[in-house]
């Protein structure tokens, strides 16, 4: 239950303005801004990289394993995310492989086809197993997060197989190299939530990834090495059922279920996940909640504009209908259910003892219907109310927030001038 | 502690205010997570049906340590044979409200099967009171 939280997504301090844009815009009101910096409160962190996508001054980081990681190893496979493809314009999926193969990897296994397993399972799964439904895509780390945080009732939900990553690393350690020493295996990742899921893994004692190179730190040199290469190698063998996972709806028509929908974007997660709770969704079989809007393509490790890389990643998907994986028999030599399970993280909780919890909870609406309800984040919490929050435990004060305090400056600058007409009568101040 | 909503009729995107935000301050209460589904569940249809039937009304929520009490008052046209309206699958809903994938009935039944307690007091013409109580721990 209390496992350390270890984030991917990080503060520069120099940076920060303490202009309060990020506050408002956290999904599990994770961030206030004291002594005029933004500061992150760890263990409500999703890594959804939502503050990251805002923040005018770009003082919001997403913090991945630097390029020279490569140098500990003397074995090093590439895993590039299907997302990746979609950053280079016109370049062929063979091309990217190649390139990856040049710029110091020895060689590349793509998610994509990890992808065409995880697809098979699923529909697998929606077919034989009778759990809650809908059932929800573990495949984004932010959004099975987002559950542990704030929709715990949902956890019974989610799909208990691998992510692709994982199982693309599994593939690559365990049946492609099983012996090989000094092999290291890197995630090419569009997103800071996959960061923080191999440091902190959701339903894994341990990630079999070494390390997470973004996007955008490996593109200015694999860009210009793509320009030298005339003959790639033929190195692709993912189809577009696997490649489709990178953008919005890949996933859900991979799984192909009739019942299902695909919802990106981490407000639009959130209303569709308070439907499934209210038990508005029972008819649904299959869910794909994406984080990112337009799914991988928009995670804030990448390069490309996430609209163009989806469409482009659509196209280069139809490019490779009639190939991948066709026999389930042949998907995995091991098993890519989860060995851990998940557990709510109760962040929210205000004491551990219930009555003391109500208690504090009537002074909060208490304080919270003297505020101004303007969620205007000038005290420093996204909203009155997580601000009525803070001062009832203590992490606040009521003339934290501006309005109030221009109140009680009018009240003593009134019972100054009071003060003052109260001045003994004794002396005379006119003829001094 | 009290929560009070006040819940126009024929606004559907105001029905559920009450069962969301009920959720999350059971959440920070600390209760059970089996007790905050059922609530919710329970206390969202009931949402539901008094904007659908009842044009609307007024929701007093009561939490102790030991239980929730969810009182909702509408002014409608009542309920006009409460046995009726309990069997599943039985729905006076309008076809608009149905395109938006409500009133399927199954509403009173739901609540029933979800609360601990629950009690219908229905005068035709005067309006309907539902209660609910759900046990914690």
């Amino acid at each position: 239950m209390s496992e350390e939280y270890l984030h991917s997504v990080t503060l520069d301090k120099d940076l920060c303005k303490g202009c309060t844009n990020c506050i408002s815009h956290c999904p599990t009101e994770a961030i206030r801004v004291r002594d005029g910096k933004a500061m992150i409160i760890s263990n409500r962190c999703i890594d959804c990289g939502q503050c990251i996508r805002t923040c005018p001054s770009h003082a919001k980081k997403a913090v991945s394993d630097p390029l020279d990681m490569l140098n500990k190893y003397t074995f090093k496979v590439a895993l590039p995310a299907p997302s990746f493809y979609a950053q280079f314009k016109n370049v062929p999926i063979d091309t990217v492989l190649t390139a990856l193969k040049k710029i110091g990897f020895d060689d590349v296994y793509e998610v994509a086809s990890a992808a065409e397993i995880a697809s098979i399972a699923t529909a697998e799964l929606l077919e034989k197993v009778k759990s809650p439904r809908p059932m929800i895509s573990s495949s984004c780390p932010a959004v099975v997060r987002l559950i542990q945080v704030r929709f715990p009732s949902l956890i019974e939900h989610v799909i208990k197989i691998q992510t692709p990553m994982e199982i693309a690393a599994r593939i690559v350690k365990n049946q492609i190299y099983p012996d090989k020493r000094g092999l290291g295996v890197f995630f090419i990742s569009p997103c800071p939530a996959k960061v923080t899921s191999v440091r902190v893994p959701l339903g894994n004692e341990k990630s079999e990834v070494d390390g997470v190179i973004a996007q955008k730190d490996i593109y200015p040199a694999l860009r210009k090495i793509i320009k030298t290469i005339d003959k790639p190698e033929h190195l692709s063998k993912a189809s577009s059922l696997g490649i489709r996972w990178g953008h919005s709806d890949g996933e859900s028509e991979a799984v192909n279920s009739k019942k299902s929908i695909s919802v990106d974007g981490i407000d639009h997660v959130i209303r569709v996940l308070e439907q499934i709770e209210s038990e508005d969704f029972h008819h649904i079989e299959f869910i794909e909640a994406m984080a990112c809007p337009g799914g991988c393509v928009g995670g804030t490790l990448t390069v490309e504009n996430p609209f163009i890389a989806r469409s482009r990643l659509k196209r280069y998907s139809m490019a490779c209908e009639n190939r991948g994986i066709k026999d389930s028999d042949q998907l995995t030599e091991f098993d890519i259910s989860w060995t851990k399970e998940i557990y709510s993280h109760p962040v929210l909780k205000l004491s551990e003892n219930m009555s003391e919890a109500i208690k504090m909870m009537d002074e909060i609406e208490k304080i919270d219907a003297e505020l101004p309800g303007l969620d205007c984040g000038s005290c420093g919490a996204p909203t009155c109310h997580s601000l009525a929050e803070d001062i009832v435990t203590g992490k606040a004060q009521k003339t934290d927030c501006i309005f109030i305090l221009r109140d009680e400056i009018k009240k003593v600058a009134g019972q100054m001038a009071e003060l003052e007409r109260r001045m003994p009568q004794t002396r005379n101040f006119d003829k001094r | 502690m009290q929560l009070n909503f006040s819940i126009p009729g024929d606004d559907m995107d105001l029905a559920g205010i009450a069962s969301s935000t009920l959720k999350k301050k059971l959440q920070q209460i600390g209760v059970d997570n089996s007790v905050i589904k059922r609530t919710v569940v329970a206390l969202y249809e009931a949402e539901i049906n008094m904007v659908i039937h009842g044009g609307g009304g007024d929701i007093t929520i009561n939490v102790t340590p030991t239980e929730i009490q969810c009182e909702l008052v509408d002014h409608g046209p009542g309920i006009a044979d409460v046995n009726l309206a309990m069997q599943e699958g039985y729905s006076t809903a309008t076809d608009a409200i149905r395109e938006m994938g409500f009133g399927a009935g199954m509403g009173l039944p739901n609540i029933q099967r979800n609360s601990d307690h629950m009690e219908i007091h229905t005068v035709p013409g005067e309006g309907t009171t539902v209660k609910i109580m759900i046990k914690i721990g």
